[in-house]
């Protein structure tokens, strides 16, 4: 159908909202609270629109379209009523934006700037409201807080943790836990999906900025730094590039000047978490152990399984992730190699995650009283420090990670994408059970953005059914179903953020799902351009377990790589 | 004992759905006084929701209370006779005096505070009712004078 917008014709769809319609064609209205891919609120108001015929104002978001209708997207009207609402929104926020971590990328502030805010028109009571730092990943400025209701809703709808909700009423509303306790006892699972939603500084990562900067300036620290797969496609984007752009090498380059003594690719470990991950999927295959195997990679899938599915944890590998494996073979082996104590090695990794500050702090995952990790600073964090050191990626030389974990299989790369664990899995466990390798094509089913996605795989004379889920809300039904009974999987990845690490709470804020898709599409180029495809052919991991491990599985592997699980209950 | 009760309120609701919040918590406030963390953790998990939605939606309610009542519940009314009679004074004097704000208790658990709508004297405005007792005419100076003669009670 055909609707007119400020004069001109554009086309639309029967049923859809016109703020979609408005968007495709190119007409930008601003919005707070609109979500991509949930329903509509109409609780911000700033999409309103004048359309002919209707008295007041109607939300774009929340007003199906309907054929011929004549709408003015910036009349004086409608864009009059957006500068109030952002004067009314800014009536009791705190004028602090020189001293906000969203300092240059707050909608808030950028709402303000484009509709020509210059005094304060209402002056609001202040909420005297606590910062809430009682979480290891998240930091909670309610003051901050518009109550656009974003995190609530993906809390609730897309990983149906719900550790927050809307508390009080009128101008006292604020958005907390449950008795307005802090995160750290709610059943908050660290993932970060609220901070890439929230318009403004209310909700940001916990920073390990000085703890990295002091081991960097203590010269007993080797300090070591470790970048996750998905990592080095996103951070271009915050440097102007393209998303999707792979920049592994400069960024390796950057981590030197920035004074990290070693720079390695966390990728090296998800080859090494495959080779004991597959290891453990044959041995409970061939010896009929608990299955389906569940993929522990994703430490917000872990804590949502301790505290959800205690039943289940069974099923999950006993795999540490990728992550905490490096750390541990970094505070043991390497620092033999070096021959440094464990404790003057000081691991930081670069994670697209907020949830690994939350895991690499964790008591449960240490070794000997040592933390495997020290510090994990967010893509979005490295990109300020890069930039703060005056450092710009473009004009860098890409180098090479060093030895001796300097090679990772495309494999390894693939553990940014939902259904890449599952896939370097499938290739390597192919091979221990059949001594000969998986042709890849075989599971396009479990590659791309959908939340849900299964296949069925050949290996020798047996078909294994396998599952990728990404988003909590998808995973907490599927293991309903295999609470239920379900009987078909025998491996399922779970990926807390939908698409997986690509979009990561640790990522670029205010990237959208194209941004994402290519993300994602990088990492797979790179394991369709690259020459070693699977974690078993990786010589420097063989070496690791020539030299140190002994074979996957042995009791050396097991003390260093593996962790257990205990039933967690949140107290609200 | 505490627990019982809250019992008593679930298995008059066996399987109910989110439909029955509002009602369970009322009655659950009903037979407790007022809503328990406790409270609003059995409720949650009776009809399969996360805790801060219920305590999302009982704090969004004026009826609701967090904090039991203490021996001389204080009701102020601000309905609009007695906000034109100067009850928003009144008010502010006996949270200054009780050092709590409305929904609250004292410490000592001898006075809650809480602001109704309109009690239904106008003609004796501004009015307070203590344990349903009325206080006609109330001004700011009168409050502590009010408020001392609960406490002598007490003592006595």
């Amino acid at each position: 159908m055909t609707i007119t917008v400020n004069d001109k014709a554009i086309e639309a769809k029967p049923g859809e909202m016109l703020l979609t319609a408005l968007r495709r064609a190119g007409i930008r209205v601003p919005t707070l609270c609109a979500m991509e891919g949930l329903l509509p609120t109409g609780a911000c108001r700033m999409c309103v629109v004048e359309v002919e015929g209707m008295r007041g104002l109607v939300p774009s978001c929340a007003f199906p379209v309907r054929e011929g209708m004549k709408v003015q997207t910036h009349s004086q009207r409608a864009v009059r009523a957006r500068k109030t609402i952002v004067e009314l929104l800014l009536a009791n926020h705190p004028d602090d934006c020189l001293y906000c971590s969203r300092n240059g990328n707050c909608q808030l502030q950028e709402l303000a700037a484009e509709l020509g805010v210059r005094q304060r028109r209402y002056q609001g009571a202040r909420n005297p409201m606590r910062l809430d730092m009682s979480s290891p990943s998240i930091v909670r400025d309610p003051e901050k807080c518009i109550l656009c209701g974003k995190c609530v809703r993906v809390c609730e709808e897309v990983q149906s943790v719900a550790a927050i909700d809307f508390v009080g009423r009128g101008s006292k509303t604020r958005v907390a836990p449950a008795f307005n306790a802090g995160l750290n006892v709610s059943s908050c699972v660290d993932c970060g999906q609220c901070i890439l939603a929230c318009p403004t500084g209310a909700l940001t990562e916990r920073s390990h900025f000085k703890d990295v900067f002091d081991a960097i300036r203590n010269p007993k620290k080797v300090v070591v730094v470790q970048h996750a797969p998905a990592v080095s496609v996103t951070i271009g984007e915050m440097f102007g590039a393209r998303p999707g752009v792979d920049v592994a090498g400069v960024l390796n380059a950057a981590l030197r000047r920035l004074g990290f003594d070693y720079v390695f690719d966390t990728s090296f470990a998800a080859d090494l978490t495959i080779m004991e991950e597959a290891n453990e999927l044959v041995d409970r295959v061939k010896n009929g152990g608990v299955l389906p195997l569940m993929t522990s990679c994703c430490p917000a899938w872990v804590d949502f399984a301790e505290q959800e599915f205690p039943d289940l944890l069974p099923h999950l590998s006993s795999c540490k992730s990728p992550q905490q494996m490096l750390g541990a073979v970094l505070k043991s082996h390497f620092a033999n190699r070096l021959g440094v104590a464990p404790g003057d090695v000081f691991v930081v990794s670069v994670m697209p995650c907020t949830a690994k500050k939350f895991e690499a702090s964790s008591p449960e995952r240490r070794n000997e009283g040592q933390p495997d990790v020290d510090a994990v600073l967010t893509t979005r964090e490295l990109a300020r420090i890069i930039r703060m050191r005056g450092l710009d990626l473009r004009d860098m030389v890409a180098e090479l990670p060093d030895t001796p974990f300097g090679e990772r299989s495309s494999a390894g790369k693939l553990f940014g994408a939902s259904g890449g664990v599952l896939e370097a899995a499938l290739r390597t466990a192919h091979h221990m059970l059949t001594g000969k390798e998986l042709d890849a094509a075989k599971v396009k089913e479990i590659r791309g953005l959908q939340g849900v996605k299964e296949a069925r795989v050949k290996i020798g004379g047996a078909e294994l059914g396998v599952a990728a889920v990404s988003g909590l809300a998808n995973a907490r039904r599927l293991m309903q179903e295999v609470r239920a009974g379900r009987r078909d999987l025998a491996v399922i990845e779970v990926m807390a953020c939908p698409g997986g690490c690509v979009n990561g709470g640790g990522q670029p804020i205010g990237a959208d799902l194209d941004a994402v898709r290519a993300r994602m599409k990088a990492l797979y180029d790179i394991d369709r351009d690259s020459d070693l495809r699977t974690s078993h052919a990786n010589e420097l991991v063989k070496r690791l377990y020539d030299e140190n491990l002994g074979a996957p599985g042995s009791e050396k592997a097991h003390h260093l790589l593996h962790t257990a699980y205990a039933p967690r209950q949140a107290e609200v | 004992m505490v627990e019982s009760r809250i019992d008593e309120v679930l298995e008059r609701h066996p399987g109910a759905g989110r439909d029955a919040l509002i009602p369970i918590l009322q009655e659950v406030q009903e037979a407790e006084g007022y809503l328990s963390r406790e409270a609003i953790v059995r409720v949650a998990d009776h009809l399969s929701l996360p805790p801060s939605k219920v305590f999302g939606v009982a704090t969004f309610y004026n009826q609701f209370r967090f904090q039991g009542r203490g021996t001389y519940h204080v009701q102020v009314c601000r309905g609009t006779a007695c906000h034109v009679r100067g009850s928003a004074a009144v008010l502010d004097s006996i949270r200054r005096a009780l050092k709590i704000e409305p929904g609250e208790t004292t410490r000592d658990g001898m006075f809650s505070l809480e602001v109704v709508a309109c009690i239904g004297a106008c003609g004796l405005a501004p009015v307070i009712a203590i344990n349903g007792e009325f206080h006609a005419g109330v001004t700011p100076d009168k409050v502590n004078a009010i408020l001392n003669s609960c406490k002598r009670r007490s003592a006595a």
